[in-house]
Formats: C-alpha cells, sequence, structure tokens
C-alpha cells in the first residue's frame, strides 16, 4: 500500500554492484537512471495489462498523500469497506482459547486439513446452506474471498472467457488479467478486450439484462453487490441459473454480504434449483464477523459441478487447495466455529445491525441533500450517483473540502462513473460527523 | 464409506484429497494408471449410467491440472495412513512422514497471541484489513532478526500465511512463460505449482518427470549440490536449503557458485529457507549471505517448523529491490501487485505471535524446540546407522534421508508401514531422484521417535 516509486532502470549485465541504500529511496526523482544487473527473465506479460494498482491500495495512497499535506485533518474513512467495530467476546475467547491450548500437549495443532477443520465444515453447511443440499465436504475454509478468487482463477486456468458486472468488486477483473484471460485493455473504453462486462445501473436495476449478454465460460456475480448494494431477487438469481444452464456456463457466486440482507432476498445462489450443477460460491467471515485482519472464509464447490468431459470441478479445487495452500489459521477456524454457535451468531447481528444503521443514516443524509442514493439497504455500501461527473474528481473534492475518504465508482468499472461508494463502516459519531460536513458542502 | 469419514476426519491432515493410486501396495510399477479412488470427497459416486446422464457444463477442465499425475504428496501419505488404520484399528501407528510439528508452541509466543485475540474485543485494540504485505513491526523485525547486515531492508520483506502459498504466489507473478530448474529430488509444492501455472510439458511416464522442467539431480555422489555445468539455463531456478527432503545444506562456496550461475544466465534463484534454523554447520541460512544475491534471488521462508506454527500459519517472503526483470521492472513491484490483488495479509493474531517470536525470550524459545526436533534426528540417525543404512542429512535438517538401494520406495513405504505402523515418506514422491530413498521426518514426541527406532531396529536387524 504504501509502495515507493519505482525508477527507470537500465541494465547493463556486466555493471558495477550497486550500494543498495541510496539508489532505491524513494524520494528520489523519476528520471534517475540507474545501473544494474537485469535478469534475463521476462516479465509476466500478463501483470503489464494492469495499468495501475489495485484499487484499495491506490485509495490508501490517496489518503496518505492528503494527509501528509493535510496533517491536522480529522479523516473519515468511508472508502475502504474495512470493519470498525470490535468482534464480540464469544468469539475472540473462543480463539483465545485455541490459542492457549496451542501451549499445551492435548490442545497443540499442526497442520491441520488443507479444506478446513471438519466442526466448522459441518457448522457453515448447518447455518448457511441448511435445506439446499449442500454438504460438509464441498465446503473449502479458506483465509478469505480475495484469496479464493485468485485460486479459482488458478483452477480455472487461462483458457476460459469471463463475464463481470459492471461496476463489480475489482479483484475479479484483476485477478482474470493476472491469469491471462482477459486480453489487451481497449484505452476508449477502459475495457479489457475478452471480458465481457454486464451493465448493472438504475435502468435495469442492477441486475444484468442477460438477452444481451453473450455466453461466457464463468460469470461472477456479487449479491448483495459491492458496490452497488443490490441484493438480486429469487427471480432474477433463477434467471440467471437457467442462463448459466443453457449456456453451460459457470457462475461464481460471490455472498460475502449475505449477512446483510434485511429483505428477504436469497442468501445463497443455492436457494435457486439447479443451481448446484451451475455454481460455486464464494464467502466470507470478513464483514460478517469483523474478520478482516483475522482471515477467514470459504467456497463452496457442489459435487455435481462437472467440466465439459464430465470430470468434477470438486477435485481440481481441491488439488489446488492441497497444492497452492496449506489452510487457514487454526485459530481464525476456532473464531468461525464460535461465530456460527447461538450467541455468536447473536452478537454478530447486533454489530450488522450497527453498520446498517449508519447505512440508513448515510442514505438518508444524502437523499436529503438532492442526492439519488442506491444500496444501503441489503448491504453496507451506498451508491450515490452524481450525474455527469468524474466520480475521481467528486471523489477528490470531498476528500479535499470534507476531509471524508469515499471510493470513486469508476474504481469498479467504466460502468461506475458518475457514482461513488459510500461505506457504512465506522463509529457512529463518525458517520454523523460525516453527513454534517457533507450537509455543508454539498 | 460413513467410518471411512470419521476416521479421515478426525485423523487425518489431509483427509479429503483424492488420488489416483494403486489398488494394491506392491503392484506398482513406474507410474500410474489406476482408476480414481474416491475416499471421502464424493459420497454417492455415480454409476456409467448416471454419470452419462448427469448435467456436464461446457467449460473445459484446465488442461494444466490435467497433467498432475496424482494427488499432492502429503495428502496421498496421509490417505495411506487412514487405509492402514482401518485394515489395524489397533495400531498404534507413530507418524514420522508428514513433516509436521508436534510440541506445544512456547507460552511467550501463545500469549502474545492470547492478547492480540483479546484486544480484538476493544475498541482501541480492534484491528481490521492490515497492510498485505504485513504489519510493519514485523516486518522490521524480520529484517532485523534474519537479514542483519545484509542489505536487506524492512520492505523488501512480504508476510505471508506460509511458503507454500508464497511459492504459488510467486508463481502466478512469474506466469506460464518461464523456465524452472528444481532440485531432483525436491519439495513438490516447486513442480506442481509449475505445471498448475502452464509452464511445463506432459509427464513423461517413462522417466517420471514432466516435459520442460529442468531436473537437477541430487545424489550422495554430487553431495547433493547440483553439477551446473550439466544444468541447462532457464529462467527460474527453485533450490532448497537445508533441503527438504535430502537434509544437504549448501556451503558458502557451493552457492557462491550457484549465484554465479544464475548472474550469467540471467535467472532468478527462489531460495527457500524454510528449514535455516536446523543448521548446525557454518554454512550460509540465508542466500542473501552470498555476494550479488540480492540481483538474481528470492527468498521464501517459514515460521512453520520454527515456532511450530504449521497450523497457525505464518511465512515471508524476501524481494530484494535490486531484482529486475529483463525489461529492468523490478520483480518486487509486480510481487507487490500479486500480493495486493491476490491476497489480503496474513492474519493479524499470527502476526503477532510471530513478533514474539522474534523476541529475544520467543527467538530462546524456538532454538529450544528446534533443538529439541534436532535431538530426535540424532536418534533417529544413530539408529539407521547402527542398522547398516547409508544415511543422509539429519545433521542441518529435520529430516534423515536413507538410502534403499534397488528398492522400489513406495515399496519401502509400504513395507515399514505394514510391519511397523510408522509412516514415513517414499523418496520417489519428492521427484526420480528420490527413488531408492525413504524420508523419516524427526518430528514427534521423544517417546514416539524412541519407540519408532525400536520397532526400525526389530524390522532391519
Amino acid at each position: 500500500m504504501y509502495y515507493s516509486q519505482f525508477l527507470s532502470r537500465v541494465c547493463m549485465p556486466h555493471a558495477v554492484l550497486l550500494q543498495p541504500k541510496e539508489s532505491w529511496n524513494s524520494s528520489k526523482s523519476n528520471d534517475e537512471i540507474i545501473v544494474g544487473h537485469c535478469t534475463k527473465v521476462p516479465r509476466n506479460s500478463n501483470l503489464e495489462k494492469l495499468r495501475s494498482g489495485y484499487l484499495f491500495p491506490e485509495i490508501s495512497r490517496h489518503e496518505s498523500e492528503h494527509l501528509q499535506k493535510n496533517p491536522d485533518a480529522s479523516l473519515i474513512r468511508l472508502g475502504i469497506g474495512d470493519t470498525t467495530q470490535p468482534i464480540p467476546d464469544t468469539i475472540t475467547l473462543a480463539m483465545a482459547e485455541q490459542v492457549r491450548g496451542l501451549s499445551t500437549i492435548q490442545g497443540y495443532r499442526g497442520y491441520g486439513a488443507e479444506q478446513g477443520n471438519m466442526a466448522l465444515r459441518k457448522a457453515i453447511a448447518g447455518k448457511f446452506y441448511q435445506d439446499m443440499g449442500i454438504k460438509a465436504n464441498e465446503i473449502f475454509v479458506s483465509d478469505g474471498a480475495q484469496c479464493d478468487i485468485s485460486r479459482l482463477q488458478m483452477l480455472l486456468g487461462s483458457n476460459v472467457t469471463v463475464a463481470v458486472q459492471d461496476p463489480s468488486f475489482p479483484a475479479y477483473i484483476d485477478s482474470s488479467v493476472v491469469v491471462g484471460q482477459a486480453g489487451e485493455l481497449e484505452e476508449e473504453t477502459g475495457k479489457y478486450g475478452n471480458i465481457i462486462y454486464m451493465n448493472c445501473g438504475p435502468e435495469n436495476d442492477f441486475f444484468p439484462d442477460l438477452s444481451t449478454i453473450p455466453r461466457t465460460d464463468i460469470i461472477f456475480l456479487c449479491s448483495p453487490n459491492n458496490p452497488t448494494g443490490h441484493a438480486a431477487s429469487w427471480q432474477q438469481l433463477k434467471q440467471l441459473v437457467e442462463f448459466a444452464e443453457a449456456n453451460g456456463s459457470i457462475i461464481v457466486h460471490d455472498s460475502a454480504y449475505a449477512a446483510y440482507i434485511r429483505d428477504g432476498s436469497p442468501r445463497s445462489i443455492f436457494a435457486i434449483p439447479g443451481a448446484k450443477e451451475v455454481a460455486i460460491e464464494i464467502s466470507s467471515f470478513s464483514k460478517f464477523a469483523g474478520f478482516t485482519g483475522v482471515r477467514l472464509g470459504w467456497t463452496v464447490v457442489p459435487e455435481e459441478l462437472l467440466y465439459s468431459n464430465g470430470f468434477p470441478v470438486i477435485k481440481d479445487f481441491n488439488r489446488i487447495v492441497c497444492t497452492c495452500f496449506n489452510g487457514a489459521s487454526n485459530i481464525a477456524q476456532a473464531g468461525g466455529l464460535a461465530c456460527l454457535s447461538t450467541d455468536g451468531y447473536h452478537d454478530l447481528c447486533k454489530v450488522i445491525d450497527y453498520y446498517m444503521e449508519n447505512a440508513k443514516i448515510l442514505v438518508d443524509g444524502f437523499t436529503s441533500l438532492g442526492w439519488k442514493v442506491y444500496g444501503g439497504k441489503n448491504a453496507p455500501y451506498i451508491w450515490v450517483h452524481f450525474p455527469g461527473m468524474s466520480s475521481w474528481n467528486v471523489f477528490a473534492e470531498i476528500l479535499k473540502k470534507t476531509n471524508i475518504v469515499t471510493v470513486p465508482g469508476r474504481g469498479f468499472g467504466p460502468a461506475g462513473e458518475e457514482y461513488i461508494r459510500v461505506s457504512a463502516f465506522g463509529q457512529r459519531q463518525n458517520i454523523l460527523e460525516a453527513i454534517r460536513r457533507l450537509n455543508s458542502f454539498l | 464409506m460413513s467410518l471411512m469419514n470419521n476416521l479421515s476426519t478426525s485423523m487425518i491432515s489431509s483427509s479429503s484429497s483424492t488420488f489416483l493410486a494403486p489398488t494394491s501396495f506392491n503392484s506398482r510399477t513406474q507410474s500410474v494408471s489406476v482408476p480414481l479412488k474416491n475416499i471421502n470427497i464424493v459420497k454417492c459416486v455415480a454409476t456409467p449410467q448416471e454419470q452419462q446422464n448427469a448435467y456436464k457444463t461446457k467449460v473445459s477442465r484446465n488442461a494444466n491440472i490435467a497433467k498432475l499425475q496424482a494427488g499432492y504428496l502429503f495428502p496421498e501419505v496421509a490417505r495411506r495412513r487412514a487405509a492402514h488404520l482401518l485394515k489395524y484399528p489397533n495400531a498404534q501407528v507413530i507418524s514420522l512422514g508428514i513433516g509436521d510439528t508436534t510440541e506445544p508452541i512456547p507460552d511467550v509466543i501463545t500469549s502474545a497471541m492470547s492478547k492480540r485475540s483479546h484486544a480484538l474485543s476493544t475498541l482501541e485494540g480492534y484491528s481490521g484489513y492490515g497492510a498485505e504485505q504485513g504489519e510493519k513491526a514485523l516486518r522490521a523485525a524480520l529484517a532485523s532478526t534474519f537479514y542483519r547486515n545484509l542489505g536487506i531492508e524492512d520492505d523488501d520483506i512480504f508476510v505471508s500465511d506460509g511458503a507454500k502459498c508464497d511459492i504459488s504466489r510467486l508463481q502466478v507473478v512469474f506466469g506460464s512463460s518461464v523456465t524452472m530448474a528444481v532440485q531432483d529430488p525436491s519439495y513438490p509444492a516447486y513442480v506442481d505449482s509449475s505445471v498448475i501455472m502452464g509452464q511445463t510439458g506432459q509427464f513423461q511416464k517413462d522417466v517420471e518427470k514432466y516435459g520442460n522442467i529442468e531436473y537437477m539431480r541430487c545424489t550422495p555422489e554430487n553431495g547433493f549440490f547440483p553439477d551446473l555445468s550439466k544444468v541447462a539455463r532457464t529462467d527460474i531456478i527453485f533450490f532448497c536449503s537445508p533441503n527438504n527432503p535430502t537434509g544437504a545444506a549448501a556451503t558458502r562456496e557451493q552457492l557462491t557458485q550457484l549465484v554465479k550461475f544464475a548472474k550469467d544466465n540471467g535467472s532468478i534463484i527462489v531460495y527457500d529457507s524454510a528449514y535455516a534454523m536446523y543448521m548446525s554447520d557454518d554454512n550460509p541460512r540465508s542466500i542473501f549471505e552470498i555476494p550479488g544475491a540480492k540481483e538474481v534471488a528470492i527468498e521464501t521462508s517459514s515460521f512453520s517448523k520454527y515456532a511450530g506454527f504449521t497450523g497457525v500459519r505464518l511465512g515471508w517472503t524476501v524481494v530484494p529491490k535490486q531484482l529486475l526483470f529483463s525489461d529492468g521492472f523490478p520483480v518486487a513491484k509486480d510481487f507487490n501487485r500479486i500480493i495486493c490483488t491476490c491476497f489480503n495479509g496474513a492474519s493479524n493474531i499470527a502476526q503477532a505471535g510471530g513478533l514474539a517470536c522474534l523476541s529475544p525470550e520467543g527467538l530462546e524459545a524456538m532454538q529450544e524446540v528446534i533443538g529439541f526436533y534436532k535431538e530426535n534426528t540424532k536418534i533417529i540417525v544413530e539408529t539407521f546407522n547402527s542398522l547398516g543404512f547409508k544415511v543422509y542429512g539429519g545433521k542441518n535438517a529435520p529430516y534423515v534421508w536413507v538410502h534403499f538401494p534397488g528398492r522400489n520406495s513406495w515399496d519401502v513405504f509400504s513395507e515399514i508401514l505394514e510391519k511397523t505402523h510408522i509412516v514415513t515418506t517414499p523418496g520417489s514422491g519428492f521427484g526420480p531422484g528420490g527413488e531408492g530413498f525413504i524420508r523419516v521426518s524427526a518430528f514427534g514426541h521423544r517417546e514416539n521417535v524412541l519407540e519408532a527406532c525400536r520397532r526400525f531396529k526389530q524390522l532391519y536387524n
């Protein structure tokens, strides 16, 4: 996140070995040419296709720069969706207990199953997939959805075609580029040539018009959606499953915000009949339990999901998990189990309520200022429309004038232009203060 | 079937992996080409008729993964262990196979993790997302503990959830168009991740090697250091020292040769130093002790075998600023991008533990546990020596590499398991250069190691 600027370099194979310190100091100007040994290893051309840093470190960078210029600024962070409320005691007590156990002969645990502790897998199945026919052995515990997305991409390989919502969580596109699926970036549209962008806006109720979407192998769908906040209805998801069935596609359904649903919309793609044959679901304890730093998530790969040659996807995913991963931390997993206990879950719902109350304040606040606001009802994100304006400019203006960090919609894809994402994580007083500042500014 | 499930859930560390395996232990010839054996993965195995009617997507299977010949090595060892326990439910199985730590984590380390856990329940102590590269204090502590005076700076260090994960992330950075070299035998993750990334050709059954990988044979004859004059140029060279599985530790001269080789060839060394703290001899513990290494090497390491963090999950990778791709672009910049996109940081609780590991008290405590495992290693070495075996390793690593000349290593593995209820790891699992060897790992409670040695003596006397 705080990575220094890099200087251009000239490679001279027999150059004198440099003393490291001064040359790589980030305060040096960009014009400096450094002489040094270059390996003959070609840079991965896929990584060259990424034009900027990952979105959220970029937001952090802007934040830091702003703070450098305004050291006394009282920053309110409604940008990166980072949880702020303490984790309920029941859960941290369970983690501390697991930790203490590690210092004893009876309680010490070494390598765990790469797929996760069976008790946790069963608890996830029982809590979230009751009556959906998802079994514990179809659940793979991980260190978070962001990591799982990339492992899924490694699984799928470079030869598959991909569709994403526009706007969408940047990891789907970025990981697709990294793995070599995405094709070239088209400067005028800001889109990668091989990716299908499924426009999601107010005009289509933030759900893609599938009749206009060409077939791709993989379809990423996030619901409740980051950044728009839209929770797909049962009907919409049924449509999607049918679309996938008709096209022989695989849906990767991101349900990281399912716990925020208030209106009875489906919390899992597997609530839809037939989904097990066409979908993978990823999810996370991050926003559900404040585990953004603790690191815990899961992916569901049903046994029924088959490649075109009949080979079960779950077998290959298992191979990836066993080869490229070594299991989530057993401490985090102990915490996860406590999250799914009656008390733990009850306490977590209270925290979610707290964030959703923040969301309501933000929705009301922006609405009363005359802005068209979306989301905020089934997700901790508000999607505010600034018609005709560049989202990075609005982001910069808001930051400069009110010291509030948001996220420019363009960061989530071309269709995010004209929008700002405001996240509802934060201390109540900061949310209220933010609204006060926005009132004066906007 | 349900008994199998119960067993696998409680017993094995890698319970649900499928594996193409011989159906009987003594029928293994060259390679495996038998039907899939489903253990706990797909409970309801469809009959051929049902499978024909089962809905299939139109998504092609990733051809790279299809190249893999079998499951990852260690889940397969675990599977065999489970099968053995089914056969002999009362057997006192002793596991000297998977290199899994067994001794409790010292209090100084767990108390820091406990403290961090509790703090997460307070307003002042709560932290959400951490820097993907790791907490500053930990990066600084790693730099000063392991890389003091080697010119490696805090921000050259990237904290992770373990070396195995880092290996794959490095492969993602390098992409499918690079060529790679590995020691033969070697830790299977290097080859397997290379196959998955699409860097390799097909598996060649006759030589048991994947096409397009340069296998650098390491044998007793060459002191387990490859004859670099015979090694073709590759972009990437994976090198592990102290070595898993052979236990060999490269000398300063050897590593200087290796760095020169990489420099001359414009290659990048990925140096795995996960066992550096087990070094008894006066060999380099970091590749960066070799002048010039910063321009040609990445180093990856782990808290797993130092602090018993195999389940806690913490490691790190060093990518020096001086390491450049052929076009001058810094490798660290791309690695950073991968970390920020494909990862979200190691667990903050594990990192708190890591920091405690590197305090003076923590380091002392780790040395004690490492000393304990080294004593185990000594006992195992002495046992096999006394039985007349040619034994390698064991001095600078917690692995003993025992030679069974002319014998198939899976057969020896099976024989040992069947006759003594001891789990080891067959050398061929680490590559064709491992054939004829067995790896015995020295992690275990003392009494189990002593008992295992008694049984070895009984079997081989």
